[in-house]
């Protein structure tokens, strides 16, 4: 039933895994602001509106503590809603019930009940838009308990990690990056799950493993091409899963190569590349040749001016730099 | 108000509402052409709530904005050069490049600053008049927020915290009948915004927020209470935004969102507040056509000297990329 060939962009592949799931299951709510905009969605909602009505695809006041809270009481009522943040930064309104309520909920009641919903918060930065619309909070939801995190790199995994998420029976952060509307690609047509928890490798080498997510996962392969023509092999993890993370597969790579680079597209303190770059450390130590190198942003808020944006923001050249330095320095 | 005060009051009003009108147009073609590429929420048409507001403040009154707040910053007597510069994201900027149009700021007029999260900002407004009230100094602050800002929950706590602690805050409510693209009736069960204030006790009315003198005299209104130690006040001011919810038009920007009438666009155009206020002027002998004219070119030339030095400005240094994170770092 796949039609082969067939190619979608990120947006219209978390737009076809909606108009899947919302068909096969009649549980599946999509609440938020901006549902009916694609100044906030860009394409990740056409059609969903009028083909489902405006009661499960409701364009809500911006009230983004109450809305999430619907979200997961509507959950714990036997609902699987998706609730969308048209920023991540919007999220931090709704910290309280995706923190205090719906990551916890199934642990302290034993099991009694649990919370079906996914958070899916957009970034969507650059442009000049300064620190309240660029802000990528993944690593402070990988932190808590009870909460799974997912960053799709690429539309294939974008639309089933939506399906996955929406099937999972915990809550769900599907962190979505409007950096990674541009590709296209060949994505299946019949509705399927892309595995939570499971990273995928993209490109094999020898010498040194890129572990990367989200839109520094196509930079990473970008970097890779680079350093083959210096002779470096690199080996490409795309984890798409932060939480739980697929800590097997990037052992069993480093166990190989020695090196590892870790791109992280949040701050460097604190984020999920320094929980990787621990446990590789911890699991690996014999064999690494070098101390693992993270890739991350700098410690500073996100500025407005192009200028700084440009500084800010690493891509395929601090990947390659970063690997070029950890293969320096490696002890053999 | 008579004679010479009124004279000077409605000058003064009408040279703040040019002034962030003509500066709001000049951005038109520059965001067009991609010049200007900060998100950019333009205060066309609803310049007689922050004029006839900030009017009534003095200098030490504070005033907190949104992601619309040109308007805000520059009535409260924030340097209009520094504004361009900073929506242009250059180093001369008010906040020196890092904020752009969403995060004017202007603390040493009192424009304590902006932020496009929404209703982000009225608690700390609130927090200001807790502050005056602390010290006791006889200031107010004003918290202007838009419709759209009647859904987030911390509105109702900050009214319920200025109400019991009356204090000296102000609630700006600029209903421009928009929450982005939805009707307000598709977020609220009601157009009657002012009326969310009464269960806790607050002054509220509704005022013609396109008729500067109504908004004035609102604003003077409450800054005598405030001042008087009587508590909170909240204005709903009816306003309408002329251009789109960012950027000049949202229709021919790309995004399709602005499902506003072309008439009924038309019907607010011809409430135009600045058009009003002229006409006022004319009516009542304050001004005649020559100096209006002369008032005109001469806000049309500081606006124009403003966008030259914006665009000759430098970019921030990449070397400055880590500074202001903390006083020291």
């Amino acid at each position: 039933m796949s039609s082969p060939g067939r190619r979608l962009g990120f947006g219209l592949a978390i737009n076809e895994a909606f108009h899947q799931v919302m068909e096969e299951d009649p549980s599946v709510v999509l609440i938020g602001q901006g549902v009916k905009s694609p100044w906030y969605v860009g394409n990740t909602c056409n059609g969903l509106v009028a083909r489902f009505g405006e009661r499960r695809v409701y364009d809500t006041p911006v009230s983004e503590n109450a809305v999430t809270g619907a979200a997961v009481g509507a959950a714990l009522a036997g609902l699987r809603p998706v609730v969308v943040h048209p920023r991540m930064d919007f999220m931090l309104y709704a910290f309280d019930p995706i923190i205090n309520e719906a990551a916890n909920w199934r642990y302290m009641s034993g099991g009694a009940a649990h919370v079906p919903v996914v958070f899916w918060g957009i970034i969507n930065r650059a442009g000049e838009q300064a620190a309240q619309h660029s802000q990528a909070l993944h690593s402070v939801f990988a932190h808590v308990p009870g909460l799974k995190v997912v960053a799709p790199s690429t539309p294939r995994d974008a639309k089933g990690l939506m399906v996955a998420a929406i099937r999972d029976d915990d809550p769900v952060v599907f962190v979505d990056e409007r950096w990674l509307y541009g590709g296209e690609e060949e994505v299946p047509t019949e509705v399927y799950g892309t595995p939570i928890g499971k990273a995928a490798i993209r490109r094999e080498g020898t010498d040194v493993t890129l572990v990367a997510f989200s839109y520094l996962a196509p930079k990473a392969l970008e970097a890779a091409a680079v350093l083959a023509k210096e002779g470096i092999s690199a080996e490409v993890i795309d984890l798409r899963t932060l939480k739980p993370l697929d800590a097997a597969t990037v052992v069993k790579s480093v166990s190989k190569t020695g090196r590892a680079v870790v791109c992280d597209v949040g701050w460097r303190t604190g984020g999920i590349g320094g929980e990787i770059a621990a446990q590789i450390t911890e699991a690996c130590w014999a064999g690494l040749k070098a101390a693992p190198v993270r890739v991350a942003l700098p410690d500073l808020p996100a500025p407005a001016s192009r200028s700084l944006e440009a500084a800010y923001y690493p891509g395929a050249a601090q990947v390659v730099a970063a690997a070029r330095e950890v293969v320096a320095r490696g002890r053999g | 108000m008579e004679g010479t005060d009124r004279t000077t009051l409605l000058l003064n009003l009408y040279r703040t509402m040019l002034r962030i009108r003509l500066v709001e147009e000049r951005f038109v073609e520059p965001i067009l052409s991609g010049e200007v590429k900060c998100p950019v929420h333009l205060y066309t048409g609803q310049e007689a709530v922050a004029a006839g507001v900030c009017a009534a403040l003095e200098d030490g009154d504070y005033v907190f904005g949104s992601h619309r707040s040109h308007g805000h910053y520059l009535a409260k007597g924030g340097d209009l050069a520094k504004m361009v510069a900073e929506i242009y994201c250059k180093a001369t900027g008010c906040a020196r490049g890092r904020g752009g149009s969403m995060h004017v700021i202007a603390p040493s007029a009192g424009m304590m600053g902006a932020a496009p999260i929404v209703a982000g900002t009225i608690s700390l407004a609130v927090g200001a008049a807790y502050a005056a009230s602390v010290r006791g100094d006889g200031r107010v602050s004003v918290s202007f927020f838009g419709d759209g800002a009647t859904g987030e929950g911390v509105l109702y706590e900050s009214l319920n915290l200025a109400a019991v602690l009356k204090l000296p805050a102000i609630f700006v409510c600029e209903n421009n009948l928009y929450s982005t693209h939805l009707p307000i009736l598709e977020c609220r069960p009601s157009e009657e915004v002012y009326k969310i204030a009464e269960p806790f006790g607050i002054a509220a009315r509704r005022v013609d927020g396109n008729d500067a003198l109504a908004v004035y005299e609102a604003a003077s209104s409450a800054v005598s209470r405030c001042r008087a130690g009587q508590g909170p006040v909240f204005l709903e001011a009816l306003t309408y935004r002329w251009r789109g919810h960012v950027g000049p038009d949202d229709n021919i920007q790309g995004a399709h969102t602005d499902i506003r009438s072309p008439e009924e666009i038309e019907r607010w155009r011809k409430r135009d507040p600045i058009g009003r206020l002229r006409a006022l002027l004319l009516r009542d002998g304050a001004a005649g056509e020559a100096e209006l004219a002369s008032l005109d070119e001469r806000i049309a030339a500081e606006v124009e000297a403003a966008a030259s030095a914006a665009r000759a400005a430098d970019f921030p240094a990449t070397k400055e990329l880590a500074d202001h994170v903390f006083s020291r770092p």
